[in-house]
């Protein structure tokens, strides 16, 4: 693996209300790779994820881009370093075009300053061609599309924008089979494109099918890192449900000690 | 008909009926003509009614409300509603409300009356002709900072807006008493009454009235035209060319409509005589004739009525307020990021903070600028009443959030357009003046406005439902 990895969260940490939701945990992703974020609800990764896209605050810890500290502070922080997000909820405005959801918080405009409209909407229309090709519903407000349209939407809005670090939060949580298997392809054609990709996702076959390495959470905490191809579903099952570290993975703080 | 099926963006769309092909390639929205449609039918009914219960004046259908004088006293008291209104939209879209808008402009016309009165004209000699101008921007700039206020409470400090402005409701009409202490303040400036649109200085007459809407007749061409060119250049599908004219056309006749009636408002005749005498100019024989309308007046003169030829008052000033300031909310609405950010926020305001959106300051922003306008809308008020009491905007928070209503604004957030909510403002100011001409008593008007309101809402969720 490269000496500096794309990105290194070190030891982060957050609460609320007394609850650490994140404690002290630290993931990295290295360009062209994908890692899969794993864990119940409740375990801290959509959590973790959402420091990283500007969404929290973090109370403690420290974020570093290609081995140089950076500040995310918040969302447009997060985008200025190219980190982009697709939400699990997918974070659409459902009362505007998607032109309007592509663009939103970083419109383009006229020389006068008003919103250049048929510009925004003429890039829409060759993104959204690249990604569903039968997408034809620029005109009318997102909550009329249906939920894979939807999931084009998001992602497109994520990779629109020269992404180098795409946080997808369970991407095909609302996807029939055959888009499933879309999403999946997309992951590979960016992997290729050398894009760093964090997945969440509660699917182990997804993961198992998509990942290079996967870190496991539980209560806040890492369990443990692995590659994929060097640990098996039942294994991964028992880092997820007890904690339980296997020999061929690197424990982190949340695993389960032995001497215990 | 069949050489326009290729242009349309979906071939399933050609099997309609006419109405609908005529709306799909229109891109009218059908909302609107059902409004416009309600409008006029109760236009037609108060003037059949008023003709019935108290006789012909002149209305088209022989009653008094569909008369040239009527209508265009309509237009001059829906204004300050109107301006409102299209602020209160904003607010509603954003998923708050405020509650406070009458009080505060019954705060703000007080707080600029006390200015003039008490301040500017001992200090400044009456009538100086800073005095308007100092008041105005006085009463605009508190109307701003009320706002803004309103605005930080509810997105800085969290409380909902509801409360806020509830206590805004019932403390800043406590504030304009303490203020007027309890007392009409009067007189306004002369030159500040020209905004309330009951003198002869705020009309502008035919002149101006034709020209002001000939400029609206092209705009509205260029406008399309233009849409036209841009969709052309970026191969977006283009709507037919007689769907083009027809929107040009009927546009051009909404406008140019408009200015016919203003102009055959002849300026009262006791006025026409006053003017007269005051600027020495000789009356022409018969003009003495006070029985009828037989005193026309042109901006600086007075004429004599030839058959067939009618001079007019035209627009008064709190009407080309009101347009100026449904074009400025229109266009900040749908051509900004502001209105962008304000739509989007209202949709989804959590895709909206992740988006990167600042939407704490975007409701402070969104609140001063209600604030702003109810400044504008206080002036007009107390203008026109040539008085600011700690009266003068009660009530106003709930006709002004029921014409958005009526106008589609939907309570939800996310949906409500600027000229829908002018034309709920106009619909409100037709059934309260209608039921005025009437002679009902107030007690009757206000069940009627209320069921109105909650009719209307009732219908809007009917055809929402349907339309998905």
């Amino acid at each position: 693996m490269a000496s500096t990895p794309l990105i290194e969260m070190r030891d982060i940490s957050i609460a609320f209300g007394g609850i650490k939701a994140v404690d002290h945990a630290s993931i990295d992703l290295n360009p062209g790779e994908v890692v899969g974020l794993l864990g119940h609800n409740g375990a801290g990764k959509s959590t973790l994820i959402k420091i990283l896209s500007g969404a929290y605050r973090r109370d403690a810890g420290s974020i570093f881009i290609e081995g140089k500290e950076v500040a995310i502070n918040n969302p447009r922080d997060a985008k200025a370093l190219g980190i982009e997000t697709i939400y699990q909820t997918l974070a659409l405005a459902d009362n505007v075009d998607a032109a309007a959801n592509l663009y939103l918080g970083r419109e383009l405009r006229t020389p006068f300053g008003t919103l250049d409209d048929v510009a925004m909407e003429a890039e829409t229309r060759k993104v959204m061609h690249r990604l569903n090709p039968n997408f034809r519903r620029f005109k009318e407000p997102v909550i009329k599309l249906s939920g894979g349209q939807r999931q084009s939407v998001a992602i497109a809005r994520a990779i629109h924008f020269n992404a180098r670090i795409l946080i997808m939060d369970e991407p095909t949580a609302a996807l029939g089979p055959q888009e499933t298997a879309q999403v999946g392809e997309l992951i590979k054609q960016l992997k290729a494109e050398g894009i760093g990709i964090f997945l969440i996702s509660h699917d182990l076959h997804d993961v198992f099918d998509l990942a290079d390495r996967l870190v496991v959470m539980k209560n806040g905490k890492v369990v443990g890192t692995a590659r994929t191809s060097d640990v098996n579903h039942d294994e991964v099952l028992g880092m997820i449900i007890a904690g339980k570290c296997p020999p061929s993975a690197v424990p982190g703080p949340g695993a389960l000690q032995s001497a215990a | 008909m069949s050489k326009h099926k290729g242009s349309s963006a979906d071939p399933a769309l050609t099997d309609d009926g006419p109405i609908r092909r005529f709306l799909n390639a229109t891109e009218i929205d059908t909302r609107m003509i059902g409004m416009i449609a309600a409008l006029l039918l109760i236009w037609c009914a108060f003037d059949i009614a008023s003709g019935i219960l108290r006789g012909n004046f002149g209305g088209l259908l022989g009653g008094s409300f569909l008369t040239p004088r009527n209508l265009w006293n309509l237009l001059n008291q829906t204004a300050s509603i109107a301006i409102m209104t299209t602020g209160m939209v904003l607010i509603i879209v954003m998923r708050h409300i405020d509650l406070s808008v009458g009080s505060m402009l019954s705060l703000v016309a007080v707080a600029g009356a006390v200015l003039q009165v008490y301040e500017l004209a001992p200090d400044l000699g009456v009538g100086h002709w800073a005095i308007w101008i100092i008041a105005i921007v006085a009463i605009l700039a508190l109307g701003t900072l009320i706002g803004a206020f309103n605005g930080f409470l509810t997105a800085y400090a969290q409380i909902p807006s509801f409360i806020v402005t509830l206590g805004g409701l019932i403390a800043y009409s406590g504030v304009a008493f303490l203020l007027a202490k309890g007392e009409t303040v009067a007189p306004m400036d002369k030159t500040f009454k020209v905004l309330g649109g009951t003198i002869p200085a705020s009309w502008i007459g035919p002149f101006w009235t034709w020209t002001l809407s000939l400029i609206a007749c092209a705009v509205i061409v260029l406008a399309i035209i233009n849409g036209r060119r841009q969709r052309i250049r970026f191969r977006f599908p283009l709507r037919p060319v007689w769907a083009e004219v027809t929107l040009a056309a009927l546009g051009s006749i909404t406008v140019l409509g408009a200015a016919w009636i203003v102009n055959s408002y002849p300026w009262p005749p006791k006025l026409a005589e006053n003017y007269a005498k005051e600027n020495n100019i000789v009356i022409p024989p018969g003009i003495e004739d006070r029985a009828g309308d037989a005193i026309c007046m042109a901006a600086d003169k007075v004429v004599r009525c030839v058959e067939g030829l009618s001079f007019g008052t035209g627009y008064a000033a709190p009407v080309l307020v009101a347009f100026a300031i449904g074009i400025i909310m229109t266009f900040l609405a749908t051509r900004t990021r502001f209105g962008r950010y304000v739509y989007a926020a209202g949709g989804n305001p959590e895709a909206a903070v992740l988006a990167g959106i600042n939407t704490k300051m975007l409701t402070v922003k969104v609140f001063a600028l209600m604030g702003f306008l109810v400044g504008v809308s206080a002036i007009i008020s107390s203008a026109r009443l040539d008085a600011a009491t700690n009266a003068l905007g009660g009530l106003n928070e709930l006709y002004v959030i029921a014409a958005a209503v009526i106008g589609g604004t939907s309570l939800a957030g996310g949906l409500g357009t600027i000229y829908g909510a002018i034309l709920g403002a106009l619909m409100m100011q037709s059934i309260q003046s209608g039921m005025g001409l009437l002679n009902l008593p107030a007690a009757f008007q206000n069940i009627v406005v209320g069921s109105v309101l909650v009719i209307a809402v009732w219908l809007d969720q009917i055809y929402r439902r349907n339309v998905k």
